[in-house]
């Protein structure tokens, strides 16, 4: 499969953002295993030790209180969220979603638009667009500009880190890059009805001369995005192919921002007198 | 005439809902024959259904809870099966207008109609025996609030038959909550069966509020209460202060959706922001709410079985304490990607993890009331010692997603499913089976069979980790929540794995029935004559079992923190012979009718049945003036009668009956 | 025994409201049974007090009902999309008048609970009538501001500021007429009953009701009035 590379995606990140986050993970969860994994050996071991049968166990009836003991298990979960927070304060700012990542290359901008239920994808600079699948050239950063012209999506691609929330009238950013070639499998990570399971897209890292190929490629095609063809773009579709767009009209993701293309079709699937029992 | 409503909202081409409905209807008529054929509808009407006494509402609560378990998890098999199948070229047997509402309900009912009622149901049960209280401070409004909350779960249900259910997620996150993308009745039935039992909830809140600070018994201060109690204050507490806001976050949605307005929608202005602060602003104190009563229930039943005092009872009460405060200051780690930045991100993040302290001080507390004791492993116990193990590695995930960048990539990944089933199963679930075997011969009269007990225990624990530690695993691999269908092969295998787990359970589920049946057959044999089965520690087990409808012959006064041990030690003789009348409140209808015409109007409402909303509404109005001028409303047990039946009991522990 | 169980007591007197009177039943009580000092065979609850103690509870989780429909106010206020703002709207003179009514309002309803504990019947439902009369005049005032704005234009469905500022006002009018018919039943009750115990503790209930609702009131005028027109 063109996607088996990705098993255990978040482990194996394919940017230096999701390297980082992964770092998170780890440390946090070994720091967190010094107490939990000692605490669940104790209570297996305490509970078996004391187990009424064994009469050899020392019983102390009344005993329920030490000022030693209560001190010390104060101490050490303080101590190890202290450690945790700090981890949290500090990499909450390094691995802010909007922060730029620092690189020579000047960064590609993309303006990525939820909608029912497929993603397009705009490159003002360029005036190219495509729908579900996303290109980039490796190692250099991309800014992802984000909003949804529709209900509430989350904007992720999760081997290279960091997922956003894409809302309409709102815009997000997404700062990512990739550190290596290849085809990532990007997603909605936020519920957004019928369509949801297949509003899939590809993330492609590739060389630079690639890149240029495929930028070629889309510019090469014949489909054009303007006014009429978003709002049938717009219209509910699912499991949409990857479409290229050559020319696309200027200032599209603003307006798509302002609310111009705010259409009233209702969403054909849920509004089908669907049946259904839970 | 009808509204929205026409013969054509009954799926009748639905072969798997009408399966379901039948099988429902099926089982309502079983119960109403049954009750005919052994003419107990006198007794079912004023004994129970009309009944203002604490022990049989808890009861009521609890069944409605266990009724509601088998609904929500016959939702769970069905999104496991789904997901099982479902991948590449197999669709499964779920369309997605189907599978959408099989999640949607299986998150309402276990959380509002399975959790909840269960948790209000042991509390009416044992906290106003644990305070040396003859009822709560509200009998009426008590027995209103059960029928309410009765009232939203047959909405629930009833939508299974008539219409369908919100499709938008157990918290209906708008935009996609609104009548533009929802148009059908869906979000409706959430709406109003939240509505409708969650002014249920507030007022079991403000009931044990007033109970726990007005009617305990002499003595015992608040330092002398147990800790059920503390915990059931603060998750009382809790209730006052968050449900309102759910009424209110719900209220600006039905407001958007049925007068046109613009709280939460795309356009003029709306904000679908505010929703998902409000709606968490309710909902991470309702998750403290689920855990501090069941946090209460183990910090009772660890001392029990281990023949000692509870270790650190001063921290443990602290703990709760700050647990409760700390609950309404992290709602926003549920929406870090949302982007409020870093700052924000970072200041939730740390407050969440701070809860993590106190929570680790009550696990060591349990852990050092074990140590040198005489730990006795009866299923109570087995359930909390599982409890111990599951929640911790529940609470070790829940930081892990506390840290933001941890969260960027692990937000509504299956790895989150898998953390909140974790403590909510692990903590929620296992509690409430503790507390229900714990005092299920206080309740009842009778113990549960141990045996069958135990069995399902382990059947729940093993099937807990191989449906669960999959999804894990999952959420690590990049897969996401709430999916009806997938492409990525390797993740096959997981969801096969996570739906034996969910199998397993079954059979657990299956042992508990079965339990219940063996245990209702042997019921002679497995008789409390004692009152006090366990060796118990605290005013309850002092009681007869079950209580007599006053509880209390005679108000103990309290001296100790364990006030029955203390009691036992000192050798104080519980027989009495002076008695006096005891003044009682009287079964009224009241909350049963008013609750019965709020669901007519809740269904009125949803189907847009205008004079029936009218006339719902003015008939709840009328029926509470009514009662307003009703002055019957209470009577005297003589002081013979409580004589007699205290001589009864007396006798029964002697073992001459 | 009995001096440890009197210091106990008067220690928790501190801390229960109603707890002293307890107290001394309980202590009545021992002395009076033959049974040991572990029982207390009769138990007093003081009911009005429980009560209204539980009336407070649940007017507390009114106000945080109400402070959340603030708090959306507060965050849509500015959300007019296009439409008219509070300054284009609001008819201050109008809401001052409001406002006077409900202001009096209380003023007569605490007349009405003297009244109550002066054991005066007439002068109680007298004063709960003048009440009544104010708080329906408040009432009536707000659904023609209403019907005006509706007929102008500047409906709920208009904005998200409107949808807040309505369903904000509408509350607490909705409150309001809750109370009236509250004040029905009590006037009827009273009436037929007197100023029996239960409808003491019911007056009470509703008198507190009534305040409450004013100082929510002074909220929505300075909140919602005056600083929209000011902005």
């Amino acid at each position: 499969m063109l996607l088996a590379g990705c098993h255990g995606a978040l482990l194996h990140p394919a940017g230096p953002i999701g390297m980082a986050e992964r770092s998170i993970i780890y440390t946090a969860t070994g720091l967190m295993l010094v107490v939990v994994a000692p605490v669940i050996v104790l209570v297996v071991l305490i509970a078996w030790r004391y187990r009424a049968s064994n009469t050899k166990a020392r019983y102390e009836p009344e005993w329920s209180h030490s000022t030693r003991i209560e001190v010390v298990m104060w101490t050490i979960p303080v101590i190890i969220v202290s450690i945790l927070g700090v981890i949290a304060w500090r990499s909450s700012h390094q691995l802010d979603p909007f922060r730029r990542i620092p690189s020579p290359d000047r960064p590609i901008h993309v303006e990525a638009v939820a909608l029912n239920w497929k993603w397009l994808f705009i490159y003002p600079d360029l005036h190219i667009a495509s729908v579900n699948e996303v290109a980039m050239p490796v190692g250099v950063p991309v800014v992802f500009h984000i909003t949804s012209a529709t209900v509430m999506n989350s904007f992720f691609i999760p081997r290279l880190g960091s997922q956003i929330y894409a809302m309409a009238n709102m815009q997000t950013a997404d700062n990512l890059v990739a550190s290596r070639t290849g085809t990532f499998r990007g997603i909605s990570a936020n519920f957004s009805g019928a369509g949801f399971s297949g509003m899939t897209f590809k993330a492609v890292s590739m060389t630079p001369a690639d890149f240029k190929q495929w930028v070629a490629k889309v510019a090469a095609s014949s489909q054009h995005l303007h006014a009429a063809q978003f709002v049938a773009l717009d219209k509910p579709s699912e499991n949409v192919p990857v479409t290229y767009y050559s020319h696309v009209m200027p200032n599209l993701f603003e307006q798509i921002l302002a609310g111009k293309f705010r259409s009233g079709h209702l969403l054909a699937r849920a509004a089908a007198p669907a049946r259904g029992s839970k | 005439m009808f509204g929205k409503l026409t013969l054509s909202a009954i799926p009748f081409n639905v072969p798997i809902v009408m399966g379901a409905v039948a099988f429902m209807v099926l089982c309502v008529l079983a119960v109403l024959a049954t009750v005919t054929y052994l003419g107990k509808w006198k007794y079912l009407w004023t004994e129970w259904l009309t009944s203002v006494d604490h022990k049989k509402i808890g009861i009521m609560y609890m069944i409605l809870a266990f009724v509601m378990l088998l609904r929500g998890f016959a939702d769970a098999i069905m999104m496991r099966t789904q997901q099982a199948l479902s991948f590449g070229s197999n669709m499964g047997y779920l369309p997605p207008e189907h599978f959408d509402q099989v999640f949607s309900a299986h998150g309402t009912i276990m959380i509002f109609f399975m959790a909840m009622p269960f948790i209000i149901g042991l509390m009416n049960c044992i906290l106003p025996l644990q305070i040396g209280a003859r009822d709560v401070a509200f009998p009426l409004l008590n027995n209103f609030s059960f029928w309410l909350t009765a009232a939203g779960a047959v909405l629930v249900n009833v939508s299974l038959a008539i219409g369908n259910f919100s499709r938008a997620g157990w918290l209906a996150y708008p935009p996609l909550s609104e009548l533009h993308f929802s148009p059908g009745v869906g979000v409706d039935y959430y709406i109003w069966a939240l509505q409708i039992s969650g002014i249920g909830t507030t007022l079991t809140g403000v009931n044990f509020i007033a109970t726990i600070l007005k009617m305990r018994a002499p003595g015992m201060n608040m330092t002398r209460m147990p800790v059920f109690v503390w915990a059931s204050l603060c998750a009382s507490v809790l209730i006052v202060v968050a449900f309102p806001i759910l009424t209110v976050t719900l209220g600006l949605l039905t407001m958007d959706r049925y007068l046109g307005m613009h709280f939460f929608t795309n356009s003029h202005g709306g904000d679908p922001m505010m929703y998902v602060n409000l709606i968490w602003i309710w909902g991470h104190p309702e998750v403290y709410i689920l855990i501090l009563p069941l946090f209460g229930v183990f910090s009772e039943i660890v001392p029990t079985f281990s023949g000692k005092p509870l270790f650190g009872y001063t921290s443990m009460v602290y703990a709760t304490m700050a647990i409760a405060v700390l609950s309404m200051l992290v709602w926003l780690h549920h929406f870090f990607t949302m982007g409020a930045g870093p700052a924000v991100n970072a200041f939730y993040g740390i407050t969440t993890m701070i809860i993590a302290v106190p929570t680790g001080v009550k696990i060591f507390n349990w852990i050092f009331t074990m140590y040198r004791g005489r730990v006795r492993f009866d299923t109570p116990m087995l359930w909390t010692l599982g409890f111990l193990i599951t929640f911790t590695i529940g609470g070790m995930s829940g930081v892990l997603l506390a840290e933001p960048p941890a969260d960027f990539v692990l937000h509504n990944s299956l790895f989150l499913i898998a953390h909140f089933h974790n403590v909510i199963i692990g903590g929620v679930v296992f509690g409430v089976f503790a507390g229900v075997s714990y005092w299920f011969p206080k309740i009842t009269g009778f113990r549960l069979h141990e045996g069958l007990g135990k069995l399902a225990f382990w059947f729940w624990f093993v099937g807990f980790y191989v449906a669960f530690m999959p999804l894990y695993a999952l959420g690590l691999m990049g897969a996401t929540r709430r999916m009806d269908h997938y492409n990525v092969a390797a993740w096959h295998p997981l969801f096969i794995i996570a739906a034996v787990g969910a199998g397993i359970i079954a059979l657990g589920i299956g042992t508990q029935v079965l339990q219940l049946v063996v245990t209702f057959i042997q019921r002679e044999k497995l008789r409390d004559t004692t009152g006090d089965p366990w060796n118990g520690r605290t005013l309850e087990w002092s009681l007869p079992s079950p209580a007599p409808a006053y509880n209390f012959a005679r108000i103990p006064i309290v001296r100790e923190r364990d006030a029955y041990w203390d009691m036992k030690k000192r050798g104080v003789d519980l027989k009495g012979s002076t008695f006096v009348p005891i003044h009682m409140p009287r079964n009224k209808a009241t909350g049963f009718i008013m609750a019965g015409c709020m669901f007519v109007t809740g269904f009125a409402l949803i189907w847009h049945i205008w004079w029936l909303v009218i006339a719902g509404f003015a008939a709840t109005v009328a029926t509470l003036i009514r009662h307003a001028f009703d002055d019957d409303r209470d009577y005297h047990i003589g002081a013979d009668e409580v004589r007699k039946s205290e001589a009864l009991y007396d006798r029964v522990k002697a073992g001459s009956v | 025994m009995s001096n440890e169980t009197l210091v106990m007591h008067n220690g928790a007197a501190a801390l229960k409201p109603g707890y002293a009177d307890h107290a001394a039943d309980a202590l009545r009580d021992l002395r009076q049974s033959g049974d040991a000092v572990d029982f207390q065979v009769e138990h007093h609850h003081d009911v009005a007090s429980t009560i209204q103690l539980g009336f407070w509870i649940y007017l507390m989780s009114d106000c945080l009902l109400f402070s959340g429909l603030f708090a959306t106010y507060a965050v849509l206020h500015g959300h007019t999309a296009g439409g008219p703002s509070g300054a284009q709207l609001f008819d201050l003179p109008n809401v001052l008048t409001e406002t006077m009514f409900l202001l009096f309002s209380s003023f007569t309803c605490g007349l009405a609970t003297l009244a109550m504990n002066a054991n005066n019947r007439n002068a109680t439902v007298g004063w709960l009538g003048v009440t009544f009369l104010l708080g329906a005049g408040f009432v009536t005032m707000e659904v023609r501001e209403f019907a005006h704005l509706v007929a102008i234009g500047a409906g709920p469905s208009h904005s998200a500021f409107l949808s807040s500022f309505f369903t904000l006002v509408a509350t607490h009018g909705l409150h309001v007429t809750c109370g009236l018919i509250f004040m029905v039943v009590m006037m009827v009750a009273v009436m037929r009953k007197g100023l029996t115990e239960t409808n003491r503790a019911r007056l009470n209930c509703l008198s507190l009701f009534w305040h409450f609702l004013d100082i929510i009131w002074v909220g929505v005028f300075s909140l919602v009035y005056l600083f929209g027109v000011a902005h």
